[in-house]
């Protein structure tokens, strides 16, 4: 176990520079130079052809759409597209390529020198706008997926062998790379994961990958390294497969601590890759980088230059939604709230839902207010996301309607979410079919009412002396009697009026 | 002129995974230097106006649409295997016990 060195100590002594490489599995329908399906989940080894497996006498041919992917994405990060480049053969002999090399980009990358601004939440609840640069995007083809048998851990090392699957050979791989990011000094993990994080949305918002980091479609690598205040950066590690964005947080300040012991201690940083494990947040070394980097990259021969037309760029540019912090900087001024509360919705996982709601008809405080407390309550309880909640924005909407026209209060409108969301049916069937319409009808309400006041004689003795707020104890006990379903606003004009107060 | 080392040889042996015995660097390093030394009489004629070149073919852009073609079955696939084992490849230790754990 690596000796640790507490956080706010470390940070008063050095000073990091973090570096994220991202890798993004596009979703299109083929492979990126063969016609194998891309779907995840397959049985292993069943979408595969001689292409991906690297058969003597098999080509590649480069597919359109993840060139046109890959030039979106460099356009909404803000890139240069290169007018001429070439696909790499990068050697190296390990069972996770068929070929015993990979298709990449070397030195002529797609996308060039870009950024991408992300906002971090500060420790003052404030929010800072950090510039991240984007150093390159570039084309590759993924990896098969390698399962180590035998020895204690699973795990490559003390292995007896290791079986491959070559479904996931070949798949369009992006790889998006920062300049390294500096002076963030004790933001740093939070920089790391509000980039990934930004990132991701950015690529959903672009429908080029379904970026599901548990299924690995996007993967990161975070680089580290610390220095002293205005001395040169130091020795950098880079940490695997940091597969959540919570890891992405935790595997940055493990760093930031374990190098600052080995700093303090007047040791040096090994230039090496390093391992994030899950369980304890911490990383171990793994294969060390000299041996590794010798991949003696060429040109591929069997691939011709892409060159994009400029024309065609334009027209991809053409074809860029509304990037994420733009439209929620647009949907936050047009609702008029807060950055706390807009920041509830977004972490809530709610921005479209109470978008759609809010044009399917409600007004933005009711639609924030019934996805962020009962849905999102549902939600959290059946471990489930809201969106895939089962309950639709019109319906909620629906709801909304009903609360505003005094059909149903706020008790009664829980009711009609929790059976829509039961799967009973839209809200006004749910309503019929569970009686839920709120009582306004003066003669039920006054024959509770008089109930109510002969059961509470002090109360009413209080309201004739003048304290009005006794009359709270009466629509209580009327609300009970109707279990919720009275208006209580008409229940307490009701009483006023037979009290003649 | 190149001037292949026995060290260089011992390198790239490594890289391409051959097990070159000790009287064959010297040999090899001599002929890698008169192939590398042919290679360059190349240079000798292009002049700045010839653009270097990856391609025999001037052709860019050379794209096939996003749709799914057939693939192998699998049995098949892992017939041509030397081992296999649940669906899926099976292959030798990757690493070696001596590396750091």
């Amino acid at each position: 176990m690596s000796t640790l060195v507490d956080y706010d100590d470390a940070l008063s002594r050095y000073e990091p520079v973090i570096g994220l490489e991202v890798h993004v599995e596009l979703g299109t329908a083929s492979k990126m130079f063969c016609g194998c399906p891309t779907t995840f989940g397959g049985q292993p080894n069943t979408q595969v052809c001689p292409v991906c497996l690297g058969l003597p006498g098999s080509l590649p041919v480069v597919n359109r759409a993840a060139i046109e992917s890959t030039i979106r994405m460099g356009l909404a990060l803000n890139c240069d597209i290169a007018s001429w480049c070439r696909f790499a053969r990068k050697n190296y002999f390990y069972p996770d390529m068929p070929k015993d090399y990979q298709i990449s980009q070397y030195d002529e990358p797609l996308c060039t020198d870009g950024y991408l601004d992300v906002s971090v939440p500060t420790p003052d609840g404030e929010v800072q706008v950090v510039r991240v640069g984007i150093e390159r995007v570039h084309m590759e083809e993924d990896t098969g997926k390698l399962t180590h048998t035998g020895g204690a851990t699973g795990r490559i090392h003390g292995a007896d062998y290791s079986l491959v699957d070559y479904n996931r050979a070949g798949i369009p791989l992006v790889e998006i790379v920062t300049k390294p990011v500096t002076g963030t000094g004790a933001l740093a993990p939070m920089v790391a994961r509000a980039y990934v994080t930004a990132l991701r949305d950015i690529m959903r918002s672009l429908g080029v990958s379904d970026v599901r980091m548990e299924e690995g479609s996007l993967r990161c690598d975070a680089n580290l390294s610390l220095a002293p205040p205005g001395e040169p950066w130091g020795t950098r590690t880079e940490t695997k497969n940091v597969n959540s964005l919570r890891s992405v947080e935790r595997s940055v300040t493990f760093e930031i601590r374990r190098q600052a012991a080995v700093l303090d201690g007047g040791g040096t940083i090994t230039q090496e890759t390093r391992h994030f494990h899950e369980d304890d947040g911490s990383t171990t070394p793994g294969r060390s980088k000299e041996e590794a980097e010798d991949y003696r990259y060429f040109p591929e021969p069997d691939l011709l230059p892409v060159a994009p037309d400029p024309v065609w760029v334009d027209e991809l540019r053409g074809t860029l939604p509304e990037l994420p912090a733009v439209r929620r900087a647009r949907l936050q001024q047009e609702w008029g709230i807060s950055d706390f509360d807009m920041d509830s919705v977004i972490n809530a996982g709610a921005l479209g839902l109470v978008e759609t709601t809010i044009a399917a008809g409600a007004d933005q405080a009711a639609a924030r207010k019934w996805w962020l407390g009962e849905l999102a309550r549902t939600a959290k309880e059946r471990g489930v996301d809201l969106a895939d909640l089962g309950v639709t924005p019109v319906q909620v909407a629906r709801v909304a309607e009903l609360v505003a026209a005094g059909t149903l209060n706020d008790k009664l409108a829980r009711q009609v979410l929790e059976g829509v969301a039961a799967g009973e049916g839209e809200p006004d069937a749910v309503i019929a079919a569970r009686g839920l319409v709120l009582v306004s009808d003066d003669d039920a309400l006054l024959a509770a009412l008089d109930e109510a006041i002969a059961a509470n004689q002090d109360a009413v003795a209080k309201i004739q002396e003048g304290k009005v707020q006794a009359a709270g104890a009466i629509i209580g006990a009327v609300m009970k009697a109707t279990r919720g379903q009275a208006d209580a606003a008409r229940v307490r004009e009701l009483l006023l009026e037979r009290l003649g107060a | 002129m190149s001037a292949i080392t026995r060290a260089e040889v011992v390198h790239l042996a490594r890289l391409a995974r051959l097990d070159l015995p000790d009287d064959a660097l010297t040999h090899y390093a001599e002929q890698l230097d008169a192939i590398l030394d042919a290679v360059a009489m190349v240079s000798e004629v292009a002049a700045d106006d010839v653009p270097a070149t990856s391609h025999p073919v001037p052709l860019t852009n050379v794209f096939r649409d996003d749709t799914n073609q057939p693939c192998l079955a699998r049995a098949e696939v892992l017939a041509q295997a030397p081992a296999a084992e649940d669906g899926r490849f099976r292959v030798p230790r990757i690493l070696d016990d001596e590396e750091p754990a």
